[in-house]
């Protein structure tokens, strides 16, 4: 019965001049989710609203879920659409309406008339006062409630129809992705850094991602792995290049050049930095991680201090506050879960001393680092220059 | 170099096999039960292959049902016969160390009431015939016991087996897992007093996806699939031609001068078995003479993360498994390791190299020498 989707934005309003820009970017995206589903949609932007019509049938849970799953929209509204006849036809397609959409008539509800067309005859309120009424009569297990209805009924008298409209379907929020730059997300297999890389591309960064290879301390499917995540991330952030380092040789080298314990900080310096490279060739202007306060050794407030000094782009890292379940609450909501507690090991665990350092100390760290400085900065340049593709 | 040491897992197929399956796709790709002369090209196809295998067996062709390939043969062998005699009771025995498909046909039936008894194994892998005599009531069954496990390459002693069978009850059924076994050993069930036996065709360098189990002609069982009569109602669903094709092809050609077959893998199981022994800190799971299967080594390199050695080997061309394939996606340790006794060092880092038909003498020495290449690398780095 629903031909059409209203489709809901909320910050986006507020950009004053450049709202065009917002607009005709969620115009886009909301485009591309649906080009590749039945329907024959097309996508238009009326009077500050943006609406997507179908041409032919099409799968109502499909085209919702794809919806919902562009950055930008705060809420879709599926709408039914029907000819002008004058107010006596109107009523009973509302009443038609209510009937289609409520099998189970026990709910409280409003109606809110807009008239789009002021040619319309009558007054908004006094619509509501009417529409209501009858749909009282037909239906009397109903009752209004003008505060707290279950349902509220759109009614908007346009120029070229009616639309009506109830259902209110939440959106992800945020912003469209590709207006508010571009960054870098370091990709492990875990469940941290999927959320991360969601949360920022939901402000509307475009993301980029990089992850640590180390054969054959990690396998072939611990990379597919990382492969699979960063799809599941692009259903939402659009495609994303992720970059594969070969990462074992400077990982070998520091195991055999620093302290053990130091292991695992020295390791996440120099991922931050190649990270930032890659970064800057692809002019990301940040880095994202999945980094939480605490979580593990290399996460405590010294430890990520330590980490962040080798860079000099802003490290956004926005899960720091939240508490594994938090995490996990999102990874879940957004599909990456499963995929995250595949047991493939990453290179972060696979010689990870008992008892690392909870509180290095910068000057300490990087006079270990000086052991590796023959050969690191030579082995920094293959890992970026070596750096394999793989568009997800 | 590249040596696929992984034929425990899945085989690459003879050229035979391949043509026959082609064949079966292209010029004979009628339906076996339409009337017409498709259909009867087809049938030809499927009854051949039949008698393939039934020949290799002494069987007759009528004792021959084709499946999907180990893991149905083994589900319709366990449950197809415990539905079927449950009036006469509802105890089974089994091993501690079968195949996740007979296992886990175990456990459900176990959920629907019956009553399973695992036997344990010696540090070599076998099941005693005593604790199989003590463990056989007056309600028993069914026992099934794997011909040849898939780990660590230890044949049960299938006589025995049946022999105690017969003397405690000849009414209770024997089932044989055979799929790391058929093609490997010249198997006689009516004289070894096997009553079904499973087998796959991709382990023997035939197909995937299709298989057969042997049920003598006096088995009482219950079909798993219902449908268009197929198979004389047993195992309904369009005859997969192509696959039987595939199969008859591969039975007929791993047969084919068996004997030097088998030889030959003793030969690069033993070649293999004396280069292990000369690298340190390696050990060989379950035992090391002709008692094992001809195609299996399973050997533990102490200190270094089975894992790790097989993506190292892996950049070699080399290609092993961690433990057996099929449980490979899941977390955890072998079961046959466990079950035999073997501590955590070992589990962590047992390698299973298991040969096929085209495996070399050269490749065997090829992976020796990349071994002790590798090992003192992968020793030194590793989690203090």
């Amino acid at each position: 019965m629903f031909q059409s989707f209203l489709i809901k934005y909320a910050e986006i309003g507020i950009k004053g001049k450049n709202r065009y820009l917002f607009e005709d970017a969620l115009l886009s995206h909301v485009h591309h989710a649906l080009k590749r589903l039945d329907g024959q949609f097309t996508v238009t932007k009326e009077s500050g609203r943006i609406y997507a019509h179908a041409g032919a049938p099409f799968d109502y849970d499909e085209v919702t879920e794809a919806l919902t799953c562009v950055f930008g929209v705060a809420a879709v509204c599926p709408l039914k659409r029907v000819e002008d006849l004058g107010f006596e036809a109107l009523k009973k397609q509302v009443v038609e309406y209510m009937e289609e959409t409520y099998p189970d008539k026990t709910f409280t509800f409003k109606v809110n008339t807009r008239r789009v067309n002021k040619q319309y005859p009558g007054s908004s309120e006094q619509m509501n006062r009417d529409l209501g009424e009858v749909i009282l009569e037909t239906f009397p297990q109903t009752r209004v409630d003008v505060h707290h209805p279950d349902v509220l009924l759109n009614v908007e008298i346009r120029p070229k129809g009616v639309n009506l409209y109830s259902r209110v379907i939440p959106g992800p929020g945020g912003m469209p992705v590709g207006t508010n730059g571009r960054a870098m997300l370091l990709l492990s297999g875990g469940i941290d850094s999927p959320v991360a890389g969601y949360m920022i591309a939901k402000r509307g960064v475009k993301i980029e991602a990089v992850y640590f290879h180390a054969p054959p301390y990690t396998s072939e499917r611990a990379r597919q792995k990382v492969v699979d995540l960063a799809r599941e991330v692009s259903r939402y952030s659009g495609p994303i290049k992720l970059h594969v380092v070969n990462f074992t040789d400077i990982q070998l080298a520091i195991y055999d050049k620093c302290p053990h314990e130091e292991l695992t900080i020295i390791m996440r310096r120099y991922m931050m930095r190649i990270a930032e490279e890659l970064a800057v060739k692809d002019n990301c202007q940040g880095l994202i991680t999945g980094e939480s306060i605490g979580q593990v050794a290399s996460q405590t407030v010294h430890s990520l201090a330590v980490t962040n000094e080798v860079c000099s782009l802003p490290v956004f890292r926005p899960v720091i506050g939240f508490d594994k379940q938090d995490i996990v609450d999102i990874a879940l909501k957004i599909g990456t879960y499963e995929t995250s507690i595949e047991p493939y090991e990453d290179c972060c665990t696979i010689f990870v001393a008992k008892h690392p350092v909870t509180k290095p100390v910068l000057e300490k760290i990087r006079k270990s680092e000086r052991n590796l400085e023959e050969q690191i900065e030579g082995m920094l340049k293959e890992a970026v220059e070596t750096a394999e593709i793989v568009w997800c | 170099m590249e040596a696929y040491f992984d034929n425990s897992a899945t085989t690459q197929v003879f050229d035979s096999a391949r043509e026959a399956v082609i064949r079966a796709m292209t010029a004979d790709y009628g339906n076996a039960a339409a009337r017409h002369m498709k259909g009867v090209e087809a049938e030809r196809i499927i009854k051949e292959a039949r008698k393939e295998i039934a020949g290799s067996l002494k069987a007759q062709d009528k004792e021959i049902l084709f499946t999907s390939g180990g893991t149905e043969s083994n589900n319709m062998a366990v449950i197809g016969t415990a539905l079927a005699n449950q009036r006469a009771g509802k105890h089974i025995i089994t091993s501690s160390i079968e195949h996740p498909s007979v296992y886990n046909s175990m456990a459900f039936l176990e959920k629907q009431g019956f009553e399973v008894t695992y036997l344990p194994v010696d540090s070599c892998g076998h099941i005693s015939v005593r604790d199989l005599e003590e463990a056989i009531r007056e309600d028993t069954i069914l026992v099934s016991v794997m011909y040849v496990n898939n780990e660590i390459g230890a044949v049960e002693p299938v006589e025995e087996i049946s022999a105690c069978i017969r003397r405690k009850n000849p009414a209770i059924l024997f089932h044989a897992d055979g799929v790391q076994a058929y093609g490997k050993y010249e198997i006689r069930p009516k004289r070894q007093g096997i009553d079904l036996l499973s087998a796959s065709g991709h382990k023997i360098h035939g197909p995937k996806g299709v298989g057969f189990l042997y049920i003598n002609e006096r088995v009482k069982i219950l079909p798993l699939l219902y449908g268009g009569g197929q198979q004389k109602g047993m195992r309904p669903g369009t005859e997969n031609v192509p696959g039987c094709a595939g199969l008859g092809a591969a039975v007929k050609e791993i047969y084919t001068d068996h004997a030097a077959r088998t030889e030959a893998l003793y030969g690069l199981r033993e070649r293999l078995i004396a280069g292990l022994e000369q690298i340190e800190g390696v050990v060989i799971n379950g035992s090391v003479d002709r008692s094992s299967a001809p195609q299996i080594v399973s050997a533990a390199f102490k200190g270094v993360r089975s894992e790790v050695l097989l993506h190292a080997l892996e950049a070699k061309g080399i290609y092993v498994s961690s433990g057996s394939a099929c449980s490979s996606n899941h977390p955890g340790h072998s079961g046959t390791l466990k079950a035999i006794g073997a501590d955590r060092e070992i589990l962590d880092s047992t390698l299973r190299f298991s040969f096929g038909a085209f495996n070399t003498e050269a490749e065997v020495d090829y992976a020796l020498g990349e071994l002790r290449e590798l090992l003192p690398g992968l020793r030194r780095y590793r989690a203090k």
